[in-house]
């Protein structure tokens, strides 16, 4: 076991945990951050996208011991104005079926508009292609992106 | 007269030594000292490290990254991006940090990328390329960031993405993943024998 001191949403976090636990078990587990989810883990669908030091990272294959940077999760994207209008957009489309996987596609795509706020249909598509969806929202979550997109200066 | 001659014969001797002993130093640092054939033979091990899936994998002509030793296609939809590190919200370092996961079984290293499109070692089928061809991209200075010959032994020396080859972590069942099929000492080794002799590069295609 070790001693992590975790920037967390703008809160430092103190957690006592093995070196080896994935990020996505130190959020859900020790903090009680359950907006970030379980999917595949072995990074190839998305559902446990947060981002450290701003890049949209799979939390599920990064160890605690390895984490350089302060982390946001879904529940703090919300602070920041491209979060927000991602929000925002996601409840303008409805876009979320049965909602699993969507935290890790916000993650994901504010992570693309803030590094491109205008993209075009194959930036989406490839910024988006590690993030699976099994009730294909897919054009929901298309025409979201877009209409954040006018929001973000 | 003889006297004169014997008196002078230890320094002539002298110098004659000291001239044969400069000349062979100076030969010796000399790249021509290693024969154009020793170079080939060198080069031919550089190449089977070059083409081992651990190296060849991020040396691809397509717009993504391979993975295992079946060199198959990255899974997640991971593609190249503009500067071979991804794209937002799928970048290398999305999972790739700066050392290798073994608990999760992800390899990781600083700045892991992916090499440069100019350094391609396939073709667009995920061939390899032949061993004459993988050696002209990598001497061809407009393609290889400008390295000559001592820069390339330092990068296969020094670089840390080159050196992780030989500490590729494990992979997510446990298990080792596979090195090159050198130590990195002798690759090293090899490298510098391939440079000494000036780089030379088999004929042909």
């Amino acid at each position: 076991m070790a001693t992590y001191r975790l920037n967390v949403n703008g809160s430092q976090k103190t957690v006592d945990v093995d070196p080896s636990t994935p990020l996505l078990w130190v959020l859900r587990e020790e903090l009680k951050l359950t907006g970030t989810k379980y999917g595949c883990g072995i990074s190839a669908c998305g559902a446990c996208t947060v981002h450290v030091g701003g890049v949209a990272t799979r939390s599920c294959v990064v160890p605690v011991s390895l984490i350089g940077g302060p982390i946001v999760t879904i529940e703090g994207v919300g602070n920041d104005p491209v979060g927000r209008a991602v929000q925002n957009a996601w409840v303008e489309k409805d876009v979320v079926q049965c909602g699993y996987c969507q935290s890790g596609q916000i993650m994901s795509a504010v992570a693309l508009l803030k590094a491109t706020p205008k993209p075009t249909e194959t930036n989406i598509e490839e910024s988006m292609g590690g993030n699976l969806c099994r009730c294909a929202t897919y054009v929901r979550i298309r025409e979201a992106i877009m209409s954040a997109s006018q929001q973000v200066k | 007269m003889f006297a004169r001659i014997r008196s002078l014969t230890p320094v002539f001797i002298m110098a004659l030594f000291a001239t044969t002993l400069s000349l062979s130093l100076s030969q010796a640092a000399k790249p021509e000292s290693v024969t154009t054939a020793a170079g080939l033979a060198a080069w031919d091990q550089v190449y089977s490290v070059l083409i081992s899936p651990r190296c060849i994998n991020c040396h691809t002509a397509t717009n993504y990254p391979q993975q295992g030793d079946d060199r198959h296609r990255h899974f997640a939809n991971v593609i190249r991006g503009p500067e071979g590190k991804g794209v937002p919200g799928l970048n290398c370092i999305s999972c790739h940090q700066e050392q290798n996961a073994d608990s999760t079984g992800v390899p990781g290293g600083p700045n892991w990328h992916l090499a440069p499109l100019s350094m391609q070692w396939q073709d667009l089928n995920d061939r390899p390329l032949s061993s004459a061809a993988v050696c002209r991209a990598v001497t061809d200075r407009s393609k290889n960031e400008n390295m000559d010959g001592a820069a390339l032994l330092k990068h296969h020396s020094e670089a840390e993405l080159v050196i992780w080859a030989w500490n590729p972590g494990h992979r997510p069942d446990g298990t080792t993943r596979t090195v090159p099929p050198l130590s990195h000492q002798e690759f090293v080794a090899a490298t510098r024998t391939w440079v000494e002799a000036g780089t030379p590069c088999p004929k042909g295609r």
